[in-house]
């Protein structure tokens, strides 16, 4: 379970919130909705705990994540609006590098099919260099495919996919709630996701 | 703890695989940079082997300068270094990994050049393995304290520079340990003093300075 | 959280603005005072040196900008260490309104200290260990200040600040220590700063020229943190009222 309590970010000279709380339980999926510059990415970066709030605390099955660091981490996948991927490697590569350093069992063909699932069948060994923008983007959330780490952290993952994509990340995204997991994401556009209950929460 | 070490440093060294160029780059800017001295202050033999430990030094600083400014630019540019950040092991321990990664592209290639340019400075066979030793020696505390210059200018104009000028000061008892050791051998005092010196300087700083730097790669992240 | 401790009560902006404000008066008085004392034990009244004739008396300057350099690096980096600890706003603004103060003591000191050199060495710089220690000094307050300068989110600035003068303050030593080895090694020490017994008259001109130099930094520095809290905390309705009453 997931619990803000009374955050308050101030960026620069401004405060973008204050006293904002919420809970999130198992299969529960929250939305963060706002306009440009009301504080979404802070929000989501204190989640992700690289952000310390000015004020208020973020608690994980109960205990502060600022205490329970790697332990916080271990649980936790975040996608940003960044791919995370390294052109010089093939998608292949990053899939196993990306699941290496997060401390995952990924065996290769898990990381295969992934990426066949992601529509990369047959480019798992071209450098990223040589594919698209979308395909890259593919090649990140094909890390998604596969995560079993309960807390899923979306940076707007909808954008630059096509209709079919989007359909198959919500179903992605249903499955991760059907097991029990969370996720918190902002998004611009609205998507139905079937499964789990969707919580919303409106900033500025 | 070691697995994350190596894991960080064995996708480092693919990525640098995969772009030999900066690597060869680095070095032949030490090699035209020592090639340049005999040139400016003249041909005598005896003013060259004077010259030789602090000019391979020096070199040696500016070439691992060269190579800093990339060493977290690139992964905090696609994103990797927050997912790094993000990863279920202190963040200490990555940048120990980036660290030696770092050094075995830099430093190393450095080290096994410099006995060759040592023999155009005309340096004794007994000098050029000190000379070596301390270049194998010293540059990983280059490698070292240059992670935290290179962590707290991430992202920020005019970094290359700035880099430097925060970097440099803090290199020179390793310039001095360095060089001195070679100059103590050449003059026959013998730089045993100089090379535990310089030894304990790079096991403080490999212990030390990753800590510092993910400190500043926290701040630079938030 | 608030009033929970005093110190974080001391250590808010809009407490220590007015209080910085009533204090400056009496640095800056202080200052003048013990530099006039100073002046005129160390101009007038200290007996010409037998060996190094009135020349000698850039030392009142020269001493106590060396030690001021030093000291307040070591300042910085306390600030530097209860910002990182505690999160103060204070301590960013305070080693930020310091450094300038410390890069200008570094630079008297080293430009003193090569007037000197001249007339005394016959040279107008030596690699001697305090002088190339003082110049590595001046380096880190220069690195400091570019650092700071560099970053425009003035919470991350004061942060990275803070970070490198933690490296710097951990360092100081080591370089201190590598400097004098290497000193030692290289030159056969021709120059030798210890001098004769010092009169007392001398002595007491150097305390109060120190003292006037302290007194300096202090009024300097805080004038220089009240300016940084106005801009920084321009929103703020303290900062408000205190600049509307400014400019009624």
């Amino acid at each position: 379970m997931l619990e803000a309590d009374n955050l308050e970010c101030v960026r620069g000279e401004r405060r973008l919130f204050a006293g904002l709380g919420f809970r999130l339980a198992a299969g529960e999926l929250l939305y963060l909705q706002g306009r440009n510059g009301s504080g979404k990415t802070s929000l989501l970066r204190m989640l992700l705990g690289l952000l310390p709030p000015e004020h208020g605390e973020i608690r994980w099955h109960g205990q502060p994540i600022r205490k329970l660091a790697d332990d916080y981490r271990a649980d936790l996948c975040y996608l940003g609006h960044l791919n995370a991927i390294k052109e010089e490697l093939t998608p292949l590569e990053n899939l196993l590098a990306a699941a290496r350093l997060a401390d995952e069992d990924l065996s290769e063909d898990d990381a295969i099919d992934a990426l066949e699932q992601v529509g990369l069948a047959g480019r798992e060994d071209l450098a990223c260099k040589y594919l698209s923008q979308g395909q890259k983007r593919r090649v990140a959330l094909a890390r998604l495919v596969k995560e079993k780490r309960p807390l899923w952290i979306l940076d707007e993952p909808f954008v630059a996919l096509d209709i079919a994509a989007v359909d198959w990340l919500a179903g992605l995204i249903s499955g991760h709630l059907q097991r029990g997991g969370l996720a918190v994401m902002t998004t611009h556009q609205p998507v139905s996701i079937a499964a789990g209950t969707v919580r919303e929460l409106r900033l500025g | 703890m070691f697995k994350i070490i190596l894991a960080v440093v064995g996708r480092d060294l693919k990525l640098a695989m995969r772009r030999q160029a900066d690597i060869v780059s680095a070095l032949f800017f030490f090699i035209i940079v020592v090639s340049l001295f005999p040139l400016g202050v003249g041909p005598e033999p005896d003013l060259l082997r004077t010259l030789a430990p602090g000019v391979l030094w020096v070199a040696a600083l500016l070439a691992t300068m060269l190579s800093l400014p990339r060493l977290f630019a690139d992964d905090y540019r696609d994103g990797t270094l927050e997912q790094l950040a993000l990863a279920p092991h202190p963040l200490g321990l990555i940048v120990t990994g980036k660290v030696i990664a770092h050094w075995l592209c830099s430093g190393l290639p450095l080290a096994l050049i410099a006995p060759v340019l040592g023999v155009q400075f005309d340096l004794s066979a007994e000098a050029l393995i000190v000379l070596t030793g301390t270049i194998l020696l010293g540059t990983p505390a280059l490698s070292g304290i240059g992670a935290i210059g290179a962590a707290l200018t991430l992202g920020l104009r005019g970094g290359g520079v700035l880099l430097s000028l925060l970097v440099l000061p803090l290199y020179i008892p390793v310039l001095i340990f360095g060089a001195g050791a070679v100059d103590a051998t050449v003059s026959g005092l013998g730089g045993e003093g100089h090379l535990s010196l310089l030894a304990a300087l790079t096991f403080a700083s490999l212990g030390f300075a990753p800590w510092a730097s993910a400190a500043a790669l926290k701040i630079a992240l938030e | 959280m608030k009033d929970r401790f005093n110190l974080y009560r001391f250590a808010s902006p809009a407490t220590f603005y007015p209080l910085a404000g009533k204090m400056i008066p009496w640095f800056a008085a202080a200052a003048v005072v013990f530099g006039a004392a100073g002046l005129w034990l160390g101009m007038l009244v200290a007996p010409t040196d037998f060996q190094q004739g009135e020349g000698y008396r850039i030392i009142f300057i020269h001493v106590p900008a060396s030690w001021m350099s030093m000291f307040i690096y070591l300042v910085m980096a306390f600030w530097a260490a209860i910002g990182l600890a505690f999160n103060t706003r204070l301590s960013g603004m305070m080693t930020q309104a310091l450094a300038p103060t410390g890069a200008l003591m570094a630079f008297l000191s080293l430009w003193t200290g090569a007037l000197w050199g001249k007339p005394m060495w016959g040279t107008w710089w030596v690699w001697d260990a305090r002088l190339t220690s003082e110049l590595i000094l001046l380096f880190l307050y220069i690195g400091y200040l570019a650092l700071t300068a560099a970053i425009d989110d003035v919470r991350r600035a004061d942060k990275a600040g803070a970070l490198l003068l933690l490296v710097g303050v951990v360092n100081i030593p080591i370089i201190y220590f590598s400097v004098q080895w290497w000193n030692t090694l290289h030159q056969g020490s021709s120059v030798n700063l210890a001098k004769s017994s010092m009169a007392v008259t001398m002595l007491w001109g150097m305390l109060l020229m120190a003292l006037c130099f302290w007194m300096y930094s202090i009024a300097i520095a805080l004038a220089r943190v009240r300016t940084i809290m106005l801009e920084r905390e321009r929103h703020a309705d303290w900062a408000r009222a205190e600049l509307a009453g400014k400019q009624a």
